[in-house]
């Protein structure tokens, strides 16, 4: 399979299977060896690279992300981020002037990181550097340099937009470049670049696989050596991504990516964004989408939870046309989901509505982990009264699951203290969470149950963030 | 003189640039061979048939090898001779190498490792702590006890008595680079080994004896490792091994790196512990009696096991007198990953415990516990005046003490009295949330406890343009080892550091070399380059004195330029002159730590040269409902003697610290009852990432030398800063204490599991 992108600002086209990741490319073929691979799972952020096209630059890990993901985009790797001359990008500069490398193996991935974060001049750095791991300067250094940076000018050398520009008004189109086409097995005569084709698509192709970001599908080729059948990419068909605000509903394509669902979400629930912020990182959310999330029916996922808080309605696409139903019917059992084999998850509705989302994301470790318990929780309190509850958790059921009995046990009874106890004790009735590596059965429960304590005690004006805390 | 100047790590410009090679960026000739192991998915049985057909039929696989098949040793162990490469029909633990995929590539290697079937006949596996006192699996035929004074009778007299029991997590090293290996075959049967290794001596070692060549016929080379932490001073042997077993059956150059996950699944880890104590102590805290038990949990293979639980029982004081102790180690053996060296190897265990020790006892009297650390420390520069010097339980007199004034300052600067009562102020106003604080001491011996292991050597050449050579038996793992030595080899010859090619370790340019470990690396490294560099210089100021009719002691080097008498020449100048007047302008170097003398089964001598200190006053948040935690602010005095490089010592601080925090709170190491290790990749095993570095990270250097006549007065740096984050861990206890008035008891590490348990403990309601 052919894929044609910019890398370091020229062009290359590349003849890969349809699932080599760009890692193993790069690594192989130019032996651009800078790019490392520290995980091949995209948990360590060392094979990260710059990405653009024509609506921005983005970090990503190259680990995990297949060749037929780039048709028409720049990729900029740690070889293309000091000038053709070889002068060093500020953040590299920095990166020596603060001692921010020891072993240098996390080096090239921080910097990549680091200068796309400089390039679209985010200075949030613990956020934008919570997907490289370094396990020698402790970071104080690496933030210490990537402060020092943020005030010198962009160089011109790592802006691809203009590059990928350039290109199109010699040859392709505009929406080659920006939207392309779906790239897909041999299989494929006419690739499809519409909901409704991807429908016919699935229906011929039964068993196929949708790729979206592969933050999930790429482990099962890097670790699990899994076939994967037909293959389609979803990344070209511009009617699966994106927000839509109505006058009723907030429309979520299923492709949208995690980063973009956050942009968009922040203004309206920002419980939701908080949580977003914390799902995988910066690279996994610009390529992981909320149709993935949902669609692979994970009961550690955290999409899942606040959209079934927010009362999402699912929309499930096939030849037959478009089934809607709640969000919350789709997850039937532990691996198993209310989808037939030629439907794919098309869109995400969630109705307009005035704030009552709290989201509550509890992991070993605060940034990039997977949640042990995520409680997601729609309150509403009129008049000291609650008169619509939903309580959603992932990590306490095989599936994303509401607490229905603590539930009960809240609606249409005061806010108070002792009506919250009750609906503790009564969630007890709602779950019965296995003990893993993340955490044990009894601290799940316990927690689930302090989530919704902790609704309250924040209706009290309670501190009850350690994020918020300074010394 | 470039010693002492904060220069940046001498790669840092090739790591910013992706432009610094590790083994797996090395260029390879065609037909280079990748190698991956089928591993057992069992803990413990014998091999009853291994059908390995669809490994040797999948795509690319060129050769399939099990023990049988190997020519000479199987055996990759840095002692025991108890490690094969391959299974030889036992199988020790789940992830245990059974067989060896040569491949095209290393995706077919891979890949075809999964389709061997190998038939396991299961036998009950040991695999905790209980399990091996049960079965009686250790290694060493019982307990190695160290004593002084008389414990147990002390502890019936004591005034206040306590007893506890305390387990502390292992640690994955997860140094970023995985394990690697490059083997290139050579003419006439030679093996030239790429590794990352901190021990290319052991690799040359191990390599001779797989291939039945000597020693002579071997060569391996280390760069840089993309980070050791001690992971890679004996667990990459095995690849190295494989590399050239490979290599010499197929006639190819032969590549191995472990996936992260089999590398995880594969290799030993940070030992974990359980320490038992009975402490006797007065009014003051001040301990009277101690007793304590280490159980040491080694995994199936010796490896260095030994001396790391030894290590364990010699910080089992920290920086406290302690007149009666007994201290008794049991070294278990189980069916896990064969535990291995780890930045402390076993000192922070050790230390530990002891700090653990005296929090329970400061909790017990409901006093601040840096006032029982106080009262209990080591005599200020060794002793009371007119007394005799103060001595460790092993006989060592700590002569060089500075503890006290060291932590006396750090409580100074940290604000620590007022914040201390503001945390207590804080926590009276906040129900849910809670903060701790802690200041914790440390006090780390400095040497190889294995005596013959603390000499080094060092080859430099300066060639007749000026320009110099430098190379050495140490290993740069990232550490700045390699610039700091430079800066020592450029101030001999007082020449800018440009002028200094820093080259890779070379087992065929310095033979015979120990491991760049047990924080060792600049001490003995720095040492036998300086005699280097001051042979060569010798000879050149004998040349000169002649030419110039001076002393030779009255030439001087100094900013690129060499004066003596009317002469005044350039660096290079010299350098041709002397190489004109036909005089060697080649040296090695050699360097022995002195003073030193230990018996281990007496525990019993001076094991350490010197002893590094330093002290971290930590703060953190707690939260009461799910024991999520912050840490807020750490400050950290350190003492690395006069620094020869005060901005990498700060970098190994300020990561040690880190890491050390991670040991004991957010990295835990998950086995289920099979004894498969849950946690085998970032996705469930959680390094500190960014935003869990201290929100204020304030670190100084301790002024003053050391006392100990080391290079420029400098003190090892590597491991002690790691045992800072001791701090972090008891600032969470302490902040767990507040949350009632029963001890928290909080185990290690302090997941925000643990620490909820330890909230609970400490409100009486378990």
């Amino acid at each position: 399979m052919r894929t044609t992108f910019l890398l370091n600002g020229s062009e290359i086209t590349a003849d890969t299977t349809p699932t080599t990741t760009l890692l193993d490319w790069l690594r192989g073929h130019p032996g651009l060896t800078g790019t490392k691979e520290g995980c091949n799972e995209g948990d360590c952020g060392a094979c990260s690279v710059m990405v653009t096209d024509v609506d921005g630059a983005r970090a990503l890990n190259a680990c995990i992300l297949f060749m037929p993901q780039l048709e028409g985009k720049a990729v900029r790797t740690v070889e293309g981020i000091s000038a053709p001359d070889g002068t060093l990008h500020p953040v590299q500069q920095a990166m020596i002037d603060h001692h921010g490398s020891q072993c240098g193996f996390c080096t090239p991935g921080f910097i990549t990181t680091m200068a796309t974060a400089h390039l679209n001049g985010d200075t949030d750095h613990d956020t934008a550097l919570a997907g490289n791991l370094c396990r020698c300067t402790g970071y104080a250094p690496i933030i210490r340099a990537a402060e020092a940076a943020e005030t010198a000018p962009v160089p011109d050398h790592v802006k691809d937009i203009p590059l990928l520009l350039a290109q199109n008004t010699s040859g392709e189109p505009q929406a080659g470049i920006a939207i392309g086409t779906p790239l897909v097995r041999e299989t494929m005569a006419m690739p499809p670049t519409t909901p409704e084709a991807l429908a016919t698509w699935l229906d011929q192709n039964p068993g196929g696989t949708l790729i979206a970001g592969a933050t999930d599908v790429g482990l099962w080729v890097t670790k699990q050596f899994r076939d994967l059948g037909p293959v389609a990419f979803l990344n070209r068909i511009p009617d699966l991504s994106g927000v839509t605000v109505t006058e009723d509903d907030i429309r979520i394509g299923a492709a949208t990516t995690m980063t973009d669902l956050h942009n968009a979400i922040a203004p309206r629930h920002p419980g939701f964004a908080e949580l977003i912020r914390r799902y995988g990182s910066v690279q996994v959310r610009n390529a992981a989408t909320i149709g993935g999330n949902v669609a692979n029916g994970s009961p550690i996922g955290d999409g899942s939870p606040a959209l079934i808080a927010l009362d999402a309605t699912l929309h499930l696409r096939s030849v037959d046309g478009v089934r809607t139903l709640p969000i919350e019917d789709f997850f039937i059992d532990y691996g198993k989901q209310d989808r037939a084999e030629n439907e794919f998850v098309e869109a995400i509705t969630i109705p307009r509505q005035d704030d009552a989302l709290r989201c509550y994301k509890l992991s070993k470790r605060f940034d990039q982990d997977i949640s042990a318990v995520c409680g997601c929780f729609w309150i509403e309190v009129v008049n000291d009264v609650v008169t619509e509850v939903r309580l959603a958790f992932g990590g306490m059921a095989g599936t994303p699951k509401r607490a229905a009995h603590a539930e009960t046990a809240l609606r249409g009874q005061p806010w108070t203290d002792a009506v919250v106890a009750r609906a503790m004790q009564a969630m007890t009735r709602d779950f019965q969470p296995l003990s893993d590596m993340r955490a044990s059965a009894d601290y799940r429960m316990q927690t689930a149950q302090n989530m919704l304590l902790r609704a309250w005690l924040e209706d009290q004006g309670q501190a009850t963030n350690v994020l918020e805390v300074t010394s | 003189m470039t010693v002492a100047k904060p220069l940046p790590h001498d790669a840092a410009h090739l790591h910013v640039t992706g432009a610094a090679r590790y083994v797996d960026d090395t260029p390879t000739p065609v037909g280079t061979l990748h190698l991956a192991f089928g591993m057992s998915d069992v803990a413990h049985g014998r091999i009853a048939a291994m059908d390995l057909d669809a490994v040797r039929s999948a795509p690319d696989v060129v050769a399939v090898l099990v023990a049988e098949d190997l020519p000479f040793a199987n055996d990759v162990s840095p002692s025991a001779h108890d490690e094969p490469l391959l299974s030889d029909g036992t199988v020790h633990y789940l992830g245990q190498p059974l067989f060896l995929v040569v491949a095209r590539s290393h995706l077919a290697a891979r890949h075809a490792a999964r389709l061997g079937n190998v038939e396991i006949t299961e036998e009950a596996p040991v695999l905790s702590i209980d399990d091996a006192l049960k079965a009686g699996t250790r290694f060493e035929d019982g307990p190695r006890i160290y004593t002084r004074g008389d414990a147990t009778t002390e502890l019936g007299g004591a005034q206040h008595r306590l007893t506890g029991s305390f387990e502390i997590g292992g640690q994955e090293h997860f140094y970023l680079e995985g394990q690697a290996a490059l083997a290139l075959p050579g003419e006439d049967g030679d093996m030239h080994v790429i590794s990352s290794t901190q021990h290319p001596t052991e690799i040359q070692h191990k390599v001779a004896d797989a291939i039945g060549r000597p020693m002579h016929a071997v060569r391996v080379e280390t760069r840089r490792m993309g980070g050791g932490f001690g992971g890679k001073e004996s667990q990459g042997n095995a690849l190295a091994v494989a590399c050239a077993v490979a290599a010499r059956v197929t006639g190819n150059p032969c590549k191995m790196r472990y996936d992260r996950d089999d590398d995880m699944m594969i290799t030993g880890k940070r030992h974990d512990f359980r320490i038992d104590y009975d402490v006797g102590f007065d009014d003051a805290g001040r301990i009277t009696a101690l007793d304590v038990r280490q159980y040491v949990r080694c995994g199936w293979a010796m490896d260095l096991s030994l001396p790391v639980a030894d290590r364990a029982m010699l910080h089992a004081d920290n920086t406290y007198f302690l007149p009666h102790v007994r201290i008794e180690s049991h070294r278990l053996r189980t069916n896990t990953q064969s535990a291995t060296a780890f930045r402390g190897f076993g000192g922070p265990q050790g230390m530990l415990g002891m700090e653990r020790i005296v929090d329970h006892v400061a909790g017990h009297l409901d006093i601040d516990p840096l006032a029982v650390r106080v009262v209990n420390f080591y005599a200020s520069g060794g002793g009371i005046s007119g007394q005799k010097k103060q001595t460790t339980p092993y006989g060592q007199e700590v002569d060089d003490f500075i503890g006290d004034a060291l932590v006396a300052q750090l409580r100074e600067t940290s604000d620590y009295e007022a914040r201390r009562a503001a945390v207590a102020d804080w926590n009276a106003a906040n129900p849910v949330l809670k903060k701790g604080i802690a200041l914790t001491p440390v006090k780390f011996g400095i040497s190889f406890t294995l005596t013959h292991l603390n000499q080094a050597g060092a080859l430099v050449h300066v060639y007749a343009d000026g320009s110099i050579h430098l190379n050495h038996g140490g290993t740069e793992m990232g550490q700045g080892l390699f610039q700091k030595v430079a800066q020592v080899a450029a101030s001999r010859f007082g020449v800018p550091l440009d002028m200094v090619k820093i080259t890779a370790t070379d087992t065929a340019k310095v033979p015979n070399t120990s491991a760049t470990a047990a924080s060792s690396g600049s001490d003995l490294n720095g040492m036998a380059v300086k005699a280097a560099c001051d042979t060569i210089r010798d000879r050149m100021c004998e040349h000169l004195a002649q030419l110039h009719q001076c002393r030779p002691d009255e030439v001087v080097f100094e900013d690129g330029r060499v004066r003596a008498g009317s002469g005044d020449y350039s660096f290079a100048e010299v350098a041709a002159l002397t190489y004109e007047a036909r005089i060697s302008l080649s040296s090695t170097g050699y360097y022995k730590t002195p003073e030193i003398k230990w018996d281990r089964i007496k525990g019993q001598g001076r094991p350490f040269f010197y002893f590094a200190y330093g002290a971290a006053v930590t703060e953190v948040v707690i939260d009461t409902l799910t024991g999520e935690n912050r840490i807020l602010r750490a400050d950290i005095l350190h003492d690395a003697g006069a620094s020869l490089n005060p901005a990498l010592d700060i970098g190994q601080v300020e990561g040690g610290y880190v890491q050390g925090a991670g040991w004991l709170t957010t990295e835990e190491l998950v086995w289920d009852d099979q004894g498969r290790l849950r946690t085998h990749a970032p996705s469930t095993y959680k390094i500190p990432a960014c935003s869990d570095r201290p929100d204020v990270f304030n670190v100084v250097l301790w002024e003053g030398e050391n006392r100990a006549d080391t290079i420029y007065k400098s003190k090892a740096v590597g491991e002690p800063p790691l045992m800072l984050g001791i701090s972090a861990f008891l600032a969470l206890s302490d902040a767990a204490a507040a949350c009632g008035s029963q001890y928290p008891d909080l185990q290690a590490p302090a997941t925000a599991e643990t620490i909820l348990k330890a909230v609970h403990t400490a409100r009486g309601d378990v």
